[in-house]
């Protein structure tokens, strides 16, 4: 097995972990968890791509996932604001009780 | 080569046993306790012994032997980390290591009763192996790293008790405060490396600290006659200034006290603070490159160096410091602002005298201070929790051992004549200051420092140990604050063996330490310097040594002395009498106690500025940037009305009912949309599986 496929190999296991745990998780916050689960699958494939591709001296794949990071930090930060005003206006976190229809 | 050398090639292993033994801590329950300590104080002794074996090596061999590898590749450049080995680094190691390894111990019986014991010991191992990292870096970015996990740790410990508010609070300005100065730092950081390419100290020539480098920096001017070294070094300082506690920054060390009583001996008064008097001793000759330079230039007017800086900061803060001392009720409040002070005299000693007169006075401080820290935690134990020394008194019927340590830590602290190592570090301190060619003023400032130090500590020790027992001698339980205490029915009682043997040891240190740097055998300042010292009580006689010598032990008995006359003439009767000083001026009592009302003016100024920024911030969002949208969406709503009632009447009610049509084609797709996120991303899961399936087959095939 090649370094390549051993790596995506890893990110697939990752992005599996992730899918399963945004699937299954109720509370919302673990839900986002999985979610950056999966994109950490993705800036581990565009690593291993650019790292083991045909131009691995210019660090474009680096600056990507640097790049990619710094927006999921946005992200995150903009997702847990959101959570948090949805707990503040619904007082639970729990995914099957947010249905957005009348209680 | 010494590189080949086997102790030289696994120096790693003296910082990486103890933050293996934090990750392994970290991973314990809470109630493997024997097991936590064990191991913390396993790799503590492995790291000690090896600190030890470099020591010797450097004591065979005094050279400075480096070790650089390549980290990681950025672009084109590979930034490089390594560690040193030289008498600065090994001096440091083996006092880190061993103060260390006794605070272990001590805190074994000190936090015996404490729930998160594991804890306590996965945060102390990681300190210290941090703090053994940034003694052994040889390239300023490790320095830097390792710096700041040490800060964080520092975070940890003084937020210890977290329930408290008061240590969260603690903690969390210790921590903003401290990151202040590490702004400076990394500052200071990035420039070097864009003037120098290179953050190594040594490299075989090409680093930092090194003639090729400095020589380039000191000609580089920036603007106001400055060098290039003397502001990359003032940035540095900054780092050091909030990590040592100086003027201005000092404001987080007293609040510090607030982290368990070993934590305060190991971080706050004996290895953390002490880092930033060890960067600068570590960077000296960046500093000296600036003030050498500004020497050379000195007709031209350039202004003072950095090493002036580093002076007068140190000055400036042991006066004042040791001023604040002067006024505080709490056991460990004092010890923190005679730190501070303390750490001053360091920061001087290097500014008027080099790195081996500062580096002195932090290693016989480290031992005193972590001596003077540990027994007033004894006391505290030994009181179940009482801090305030208005309602101590007498304690030395009750612990002996306690006693007789911390009185020799005092009167090292203080500075005593001949017997005691306070005394010869301060001197030497004093005598660099005295030659100084700057200026006089630093000196007369720590003198007078010097006689405040022997009043406060005789204030404290007469309050504490001497007199009558001013609380009632079974007190109820204290809050589980500082409360290791085993029986609240038992009266003060001795500490355990675990916690008086660490006193001892310490206190055997603070006396036999000061024989090794005194000025007729300067052998610590010569090992500092690479250099073999010789026996010449010649040199006692020499550069008006001996007067200066009679003036400082003067000065401490004058304050000793003026002590006693206040605190301990007649005992202190009752723990709500004012204090002696207090009747004598109110008003200068409580703006001491108050240190100088520094806190309230940066509630004045620098939080009232953060808050006033905040609140027009505020304003413009809510009301002018806010407001822009408002008019545009009047002005899209007085256009939908428009619309809205062309499309009304207008268009005919046909295509309403087109849209009906429409409309019941949703509501039956609605049902799919039953918004359960989990569903939708569900079919979006089965819809990629279903499509990476077609894709792979369709290749097949």
């Amino acid at each position: 097995m090649t370094a390549l496929a051993g790596c995506l190999l890893v990110s697939s296991m990752l992005f599996a972990v992730g899918l399963a745990g945004a699937l299954t998780r109720r509370n919302t916050i673990l839900v986002l968890v999985g979610i950056e689960l999966m994109l950490n699958a993705a800036n581990l494939n565009f690593v291993a791509f650019w790292r083991f591709g045909p131009h691995a001296g210019a660090a474009t794949g680096m600056i990507f996932v640097l790049f990619s990071i710094g927006v999921a930090a946005a992200e995150a930060a903009v997702g847990l604001a959101l959570i948090l005003a949805v707990y503040r206006h619904t007082k639970t976190t729990d995914l099957s009780q947010l249905t957005g229809r009348p209680q | 080569m010494a590189s080949t050398v086997w102790i030289f090639r696994y120096l790693w292993l003296i910082p990486a046993l103890p933050i293996l033994a934090a990750g392994i801590g970290a991973l314990l329950k809470q109630r493997q306790r024997r097991f936590a300590a064990t191991i913390a104080i396993t790799s503590m002794c492995f790291s000690f012994v090896l600190a030890l074996v470099a020591f010797a090596h450097v004591l065979l061999q005094p050279e400075r032997s480096i070790f650089n590898f390549p980290w990681m590749q950025f672009g084109s450049e590979w930034v490089k980390l390594g560690w040193v080995l030289d008498p600065l680094a090994a001096v440091m190691l083996v006092m880190v290591t061993f103060v260390g390894l006794l605070i272990f111990v001590y805190s074994v019986a000190y936090m015996h009763h404490d729930e998160n014991f594991t804890r306590f010991f996965c945060f102390l191992s990681l300190f210290a192996g941090a703090m053994l990292g940034l003694v052994i870096a040889n390239s300023l970015l490790l320095l830097f790293m390792c710096w700041e996990v040490v800060g964080l740790t520092s975070y940890l410990l003084i937020g210890f008790w977290y329930e408290r508010p008061a240590a969260a609070a603690a903690a969390k300005k210790a921590f903003i405060t401290t990151r202040i100065g590490d702004l400076g730092l990394l500052l200071g950081m990035v420039w070097l490396y864009g003037q120098t390419g290179t953050l190594l100290f040594y490299d075989h020539g090409a680093g930092c600290m090194e003639h090729t480098a400095l020589s380039l920096l000191a000609t580089q001017t920036v603007g106001f006659g400055m060098a290039a070294s003397t502001g990359i070094a003032l940035l540095i300082f900054c780092g050091a200034v909030g990590k040592s506690g100086q003027l201005p920054l000092h404001v987080w060390l007293p609040d510090a006290m607030e982290g368990p009583t070993p934590v305060s001996a190991l971080i706050h008064a004996a290895t953390m603070v002490a880092a930033g008097v060890y960067l600068v001793a570590r960077v000296y000759p960046l500093m000296s490159a600036s003030s050498s330079a500004s020497a050379s230039a000195a007709a031209s007017g350039a202004g003072g160096g950095a090493l002036e800086v580093v002076a007068w900061v140190g000055a400036l803060t042991a006066i004042f410091a040791a001023l604040v001392a002067v006024a505080q009720d709490d056991i460990k409040r004092i010890l923190a602002y005679s730190t501070v002070s303390q750490l001053g005299y360091m920061m001087m000693g290097i500014g008027v005298g080099g790195v081996a007169v500062g580096v002195f006075h932090l290693i016989a401080h480290a031992f005193f201070k972590a001596l003077l820290f540990l027994g007033a935690g004894s006391v505290i134990h030994g009181l179940m929790g009482e801090q305030d020394i208005r309602e101590m008194g007498g304690i030395r019927k009750w612990m002996p051992v306690t006693f007789a340590t911390y009185a020799v830590g005092m009167l090292a602290l203080c500075g005593f004549p001949l017997f005691f190592s306070g005394f010869w570090s301060k001197d030497a301190i004093l005598h660099a200051a005295y030659g100084w060619n700057g200026s006089r003023v630093p000196f007369y400032l720590g003198a007078i420092g010097a006689l405040l130090t022997a009043f406060y500590m005789t204030r404290q020790v007469c309050y504490v140990f001497f007199g009558a027992r001013r609380r009632d001698p079974a007190p109820e339980p204290i809050e589980p604050s500082e409360t290791p205490a085993s029986d609240p029915h038992e009266a003060a009682h001795e500490s355990p063996a675990a916690m008086t043997t660490p006193l001892l040891l310490l206190a055997g240190f603070a006396v036999l330490l000061g024989f090794i740097g005194t000025p007729a055998w300067p052998w610590f300042q010569d090992f500092l310097d690479m250099r073999r010292a010789g026996l010449d009580f010649g040199q006692l006689a020499e550069n008006g040594l001996l007067p200066l010598m009679l003036v400082s032990s003067l000065l401490v008995f004058a304050g000793l002395g003026l002590g006693w006359w206040m605190y301990g003439r007649k005992p202190i009767q009752r723990a709500a009498n004012a204090d002696a000083l207090e009747q004598l001026q109110p008003a200068v009592f409580h703006a001491l106690s108050k240190g100088l009302f520094i806190d309230e003016l940066y509630a004045l100024t620098i939080l009232r500025l953060a808050w006033w920024i905040a609140s027009t911030a505020n304003w413009l969002e809510r009301w002018l940037w806010s407001g822009i949208p408002v008019a545009v969406s009047a002005l899209t709503k007085g256009l939908g009305w428009i619309d809205f009632s062309l499309d009304r009447w207008v268009v005919n009610r046909g295509f309403d009912e087109g849209c009906d049509g429409v409309a019941d084609g949703g509501r039956l797709l609605a049902r799919l949309q039953d918004g359960r996120i989990q569903n939708y991303l569900r079919l979006l899961g089965a819809a990629v599986a279903a499509f990476a399936l077609f894709l792979l087959l369709g290749h097949r095939g």
